[in-house]
């Protein structure tokens, strides 16, 4: 089952016409000839649609919290601004399929009742932009951006605006503020951007994933969407596949797939690499809790754990993670564990806005402590050491980024614990260039 | 920031920053600092204090309102740098697909460590963070291209073409 992807591999998809020629289009022109804004969210509503930039809050819900005061401008914004280690699904979406986003924005906008909307994409992906740009010219082109769009009244502009190289200006209030023209520091909530958004307007802010996914919702009814999928996760969602697997890439799965038939199908990532297992797996970017091979393949309970966004939480941390933005990381055998939560620690240091003096200074504390482990300079206290800022971390930011970079070191303890005891105990193999602690007994040392 | 308004982009650029302020309401056009401030490293090459005062100009806000968010995003670079800037992912993915072994070889190959630019003033390396490209890893970015997929003989290829 394909709603997004269905047509990517068609040879000039990013052209209006092809991607007329697929269908394109006509959620947009049904939904502003044939509905009420109001309906369009009452389909989304019912769609049963979560937020796929990685918080999985309910989009229809979202929207019906946006403030309405007569005469004041809304806005919706779409946040591309995809920089979460591991997830890289939008970059590959907005490249080969541009329409698919901006017909999302139009159908979502008409709902917002927004008359100007923005795409916020991350600096980096310049070229990106670039081939934003040429559609939505595209669009303007046949009528279906600007004044008065298929007869109906209805205008709508849509820019595209670059960011600066910053993960932080993902969190929805950074992203407003970036888009003011300013550093991204997250404000303070409430006020939420549905009432005080981006120029103290109210304001949407979607990703990518679930703003292209309403013009199917809009063409075939919330009801046909919520149909696929398994209990509160219903619908599709793209998955980014990275490491360790026979074919990385991006992958558009229904919701309730087993964990076991994406790692081994060769639907989907075709398995661990020739000759090697699987030790562990971070399921959805790199803030989420990295699960061992035994403990992402089944639930605590012994069920096969899904693709959704309850059973992959399921048991909690102890046992569980989350879906997050759908950013898999796959890591056999070789796989250094200290090495890698080193590098997400790194990353959350180096991606700190520096506001919250607990992420702040904890993000630098958790790098420096993991680096010396690492470096075969650690202490038998820094395991306890690092566990203690990361809760200090956690819960006390004005933003997620704080628990977000808690997490992956926390859990990297967690569940690696001897892993970081024996870079402590033998600093004089594990400074070696390749050198892998190997658990005894573990499904990936057999 | 002591520096006089020296500099100009050309003709058609400043008509492309005419358009990009209009893209926000009116009054607001300071939104319009980031997409200016890609097209004065596009033009300079680097963020130098008379390129902020030049940006700061042309939006009629203050040099240190330019200078506070160029330095906050890392793309800007506020240093000179070389002709070419590689910027080198340095996040979990890629160093899972062997990155970090190939940026040991970029470095040898070029002679300098992050942060440097060659003697020759050709080529910059630069640390990045994830480049949200981590299936096509290893990676580094050059400008708006993206190299993918990287090993050692890929990286010599590439800077031998680059070097010409």
């Amino acid at each position: 089952m394909k709603i997004l992807t269905e047509h990517i591999d068609v040879p000039g998809i990013e052209t209006i016409d092809v991607f007329c020629k697929h269908g394109g289009y006509q959620a947009m022109e049904k939904a502003i000839k044939k509905m009420t804004p109001d309906e369009v969210t009452d389909e989304v509503k019912k769609s049963g649609l979560r937020g796929r930039g990685g918080a999985g809050f309910p989009v229809g819900m979202k929207w019906s919290f946006l403030a309405k005061p007569e005469g004041v401008p809304r806005y919706l914004v779409c946040n591309a601004d995809e920089s979460e280690p591991g997830t890289f699904k939008d970059h590959y979406l907005m490249w080969k399929s541009p329409h698919t986003l901006i017909e999302g924005m139009i159908v979502a906008s008409y709902a917002l009742g927004a008359n100007t909307s923005y795409i916020y994409v991350r600096g980096e992906l310049m070229y990106v932009i670039h081939i934003l740009e040429k559609a939505i010219q595209e669009a303007y082109d046949k009528g279906y951006l600007g004044k008065n769009i298929l007869g109906s009244g209805y205008d709508l502009d849509l820019y595209v605006q670059p960011g600066g190289g910053a993960y932080i200006c993902g969190e929805e209030t950074a992203l407003l503020e970036s888009l003011e023209g300013k550093r991204g520091n997250p404000r303070i909530k409430p006020p939420f951007p549905a009432v005080k958004g981006v120029w103290q307007c109210p304001t949407v802010v979607n990703n990518v994933e679930s703003i292209a996914a309403t013009s199917w919702i809009v063409n075939h009814g919330g009801d046909a969407y919520a149909a696929i999928g398994v209990g509160r996760s219903t619908g599709t969602k793209l998955i980014s596949a990275s490491g360790h697997i026979r074919k990385p890439g991006v992958y558009e799965i229904p919701l309730g797939i087993t964990v076991e038939d994406f790692i081994y199908s060769d639907e989907w990532c075709g398995g661990i690499r020739d000759g090697h297992k699987l030790k562990a797996v971070v399921a959805g970017g790199s803030s989420v809790p990295i699960l061992s091979a035994d403990m992402i393949l089944n639930t605590a309970s012994g069920e096969k754990r899904l693709m959704t966004y309850e059973s992959l939480s399921d048991g909690g941390f102890a046992t569980g993670t989350m879906l997050g933005s759908g950013g898999f990381i796959v890591m056999d055998e070789t796989t250094c564990i200290v090495h890698n939560t080193l590098t997400f620690a790194r990353f959350y240091h180096h991606e700190s806005c520096g506001q919250c003096s607990p992420c702040r200074e904890g993000t630098g504390w958790m790098d420096k402590v993991i680096y010396r482990i690492e470096h075969g300079k650690g202490r038998k206290e820094d395991i306890d050491l690092l566990v203690d800022v990361a809760k200090k971390i956690e819960g006390n930011t004005i933003c997620p980024l704080g628990d977000a970079a808690a997490w992956p070191v926390a859990a990297a303890i967690r569940h690696f614990r001897d892993e970081f005891e024996w870079h402590i105990d033998h600093p004089e193999l594990a400074i070696q260039p390749g050198a892998v602690y190997m658990r005894p007994g573990a499904s990936w040392t057999q | 920031m002591e520096a006089k308004n020296t500099i100009s982009f050309p003709a058609e650029t400043l008509e492309l920053v005419q358009k990009i302020i209009k893209r926000y309401p009116e009054g607001k056009h300071k939104s319009a600092i980031l997409p200016i401030l890609h097209l004065a490293q596009a033009e300079w090459k680097w963020c130098s204090p008379e390129v902020m005062y030049y940006v700061a100009s042309l939006l009629s806000i203050a040099p240190v309102e330019v200078y506070e968010v160029a330095s906050f995003y890392t793309m800007f670079h506020l240093e000179p740098v070389g002709e070419h800037v590689i910027e080198y992912c340095r996040t979990g993915p890629c160093c899972l697909m062997g990155g970090v072994e190939v940026y040991d070889h970029l470095k040898k190959r070029l002679g300098i460590q992050t942060g440097e630019t060659t003697s020759d003033g050709k080529f910059t390396i630069k640390e990045v963070e994830c480049l949200a490209a981590c299936g096509w890893g290893p990676v580094f970015q050059i400008r708006e291209k993206f190299y993918m997929q990287l090993t050692a003989e890929k990286v010599d290829q590439i800077i031998d073409e680059l070097s010409k």
